[in-house]
């Protein structure tokens, strides 16, 4: 059973086709990874995906549902959810707010209750808040809950991004390189988080550069070069795939690593 | 979350006891209506502050709701026999309403066009104002009648104190409820990052709406008031400088601070009446002084404050 599918994806900006033909599936529960050189499109195509921008051409299927064209709010009521590759923190809001703010259409949201903070109001706001801090727990910041967001580090604001996305209970979660800018200990705590999601029945798409996690961790990889799929299959298969290689390393490169 | 609860209240019971022990210090009733000119400025500043602090949008326009309002409690009681009340409740809803139908187009701009944008309505409003002399006496202004409560006149500078210092408190009262709500929280996201708030399921063109509406009705009540208290009005209420003003006082008590705005109003208000004594100097000196506290308070009176303190209470 497929939760997200998209078909046929393409977009052109200003006469460059930055996406032509791209598929994916994903089913619950599974980790797919999109890889490829730099400027391969994998964030333009998770753009598309999430309905930060329109595509020229496509669909994208969310259970079964048309979902192309779809704004970011609507994706996000029908169960996808997101993180980013530069940071999209709420910097002046603590990491708890961050993370309550995911849990935003989980919560019942009306101006006037709010204005009179009627009783509702508040025992809804420990309920988002208790949740928030569970999740916060989850990726290893409960300690830094009340800490503004803005002064956490790299690796910590990439968690909270993961938090927040998870606070959303989506079924789709799209994971733009998590564990970029991680030591080796923080990506090894990236790879079980990412397990945990997935055994919850989650569908995973993934853009990592960490090739060891990337290897590691999925079950289906697509790989991507200038805008078009030029692999995909098992993480073994692509790894010995000559066109990836050729991709990554250029012809040299890719014969040299045939030889080694 | 306690904290936070109670954090709140201590704010609210601060500001009534300022409220109520300010006059045991009055020498005069001359200092009950700079006073009462500081709580309601301050009650406009904390709604514009819900726009531009939590939310992030800039209004430049916003003396024109003010105008609304102002000129709503003047009109409807002289030309509708309207009860001096409902004048306020129709001018609020009209300031509302107005926002509602003009943010829908402007919000969708951001910076510098969206505060060219409001702009451009805040000049409308005073244009329409200054012109339409037939209903508003034009450039004149006109007389306001005096409220009416249940067969009570209001009148006197120290009702008006109570009052204004009454609305101020409820104003406080329900901006601080906000900034940690659901609503409040949205705001605050979209503030900081669209892209990731759209993400998160909000829909930031409608809580932009909700704030731009809730900052238009907070000025147009303020409107209403200061033209009750003075018993008459005049365009300049809407007019673009006193738009920018209204800017100055969130800006300078501090973006995103309830107190701030107070703070600001205070001083913005009160500034002016101290220094009178340097005669022709005086709006060289505000000038000034306005200046010098952007360069070492950029983020406003209250928070620059509130760190310092806290630092201190480290060490």
């Amino acid at each position: 059973m497929t939760i997200l599918a998209a078909s046929d994806i393409g977009i052109s900006f200003g006469g460059i086709k930055a996406i032509d033909g791209v598929s994916f599936n994903v089913r619950p529960g599974r980790i797919l990874s999109i890889i490829g050189p730099n400027g391969a499109g994998k964030t333009t195509l998770f753009n598309i995906v999430s309905g930060v921008y329109e595509c020229d051409q496509g669909r994208v299927e969310l259970s079964g549902e048309n979902v192309t064209g779809l704004t970011p709010d609507k994706l996000a009521a029908r169960g996808l959810s997101r993180t980013f590759q530069n940071l999209q923190i709420f910097q002046r809001m603590t990491a708890a707010e961050n993370v309550m703010v995911g849990r935003h259409l989980r919560e019942r949201c009306n101006l006037l209750a709010d204005m009179f903070r009627l009783p509702s109001v508040t025992r809804q706001n420990s309920e988002t808040r208790g949740a928030a801090l569970a999740l916060l727990d989850d990726v290893g910041l409960r300690g830094s809950a009340d800490v503004v967001a803005g002064s956490l580090s790299y690796g910590a604001c990439k968690r909270l991004e993961i938090a927040r996305a998870l606070a959303a209970e989506p079924r789709v979660l799209l994971l733009d390189e998590p564990a970029a800018g991680c030591n080796a200990v923080e990506t090894e705590e990236i790879d079980e988080l990412i397990r945990r999601v997935a055994a919850k029945g989650i569908a995973v798409v993934l853009v990592e550069h960490d090739m060891k996690l990337v290897m590691k961790i999925s079950d289906h990889i697509l790989v991507l070069n200038r805008g078009k799929p030029i692999a995909e299959g098992l993480p073994r298969e692509v790894r010995d795939n000559p066109a990836v290689l050729e991709a990554y390393l250029g012809k040299h490169g890719a014969r040299e690593a045939a030889r080694a | 979350m306690l904290q936070k609860i109670g954090h709140r209240y201590l704010v609210l019971i601060a500001l009534a006891v300022i409220v109520a022990a300010l006059p045991l210090i009055f020498p005069s009733s001359y200092y009950f209506r700079v006073a009462s000119l500081v709580w309601v400025s301050a009650f406009a500043a904390i709604g514009l502050n819900i726009l531009m602090g939590s939310a992030g949008q800039v209004s430049l326009g916003h003396a024109g709701f003010f105008g609304i309002g102002a000129y709503a409690v003047a009109i409807g009681p002289a030309h509708f026999g309207l009860p001096t009340w409902a004048a306020l409740v129709i001018g609020c809803a009209i300031s509302s309403v107005l926002a509602y139908l003009v943010g829908r187009p402007i919000l969708k701009l951001k910076g510098h066009y969206l505060a060219i944008a409001t702009l451009g309505l805040g000049v409308l409003v005073a244009l329409v104002i200054t012109t339409e002399s037939r209903w508003t006496g034009g450039p004149d202004g006109m007389p306001v009648a005096k409220l009416t409560l249940l067969g009570w006149r209001v009148s006197g500078s120290d009702t008006w104190y109570w009052i204004s210092g009454g609305l101020l408190l409820l104003g406080t009262w329900i901006a601080l409820n906000l900034n940690d709500t659901p609503t409040g929280r949205a705001f605050r996201a979209l503030h900081d990052s669209e892209v990731a708030a759209r993400v998160a399921g909000i829909d930031v063109a409608r809580f932009k709406l909700q704030a731009f509406v809730i900052a238009a009705a907070y000025a147009s009540i303020a409107g209403s008031t200061l033209a009750m208290m003075n018993g008459f009005i005049n365009p300049d209420q809407a007019g673009f400088l006193h738009s920018v003003e209204m800017v100055t006082m969130v800006v300078l008590g501090g973006l995103g601070s309830v107190v701030g705005s107070i703070v600001g109003a205070a001083v913005l208000i009160t500034l002016p009446q101290l220094l009178t004594v340097f005669q022709e100097y005086e709006h060289l000196l505000l000038g000034f002084i306005i200046i010098v506290s952007m360069i070492f308070m950029r983020d406003g009176i209250v928070p620059t404050l509130s760190r310092l303190l806290a630092r201190r209470a480290q060490t």
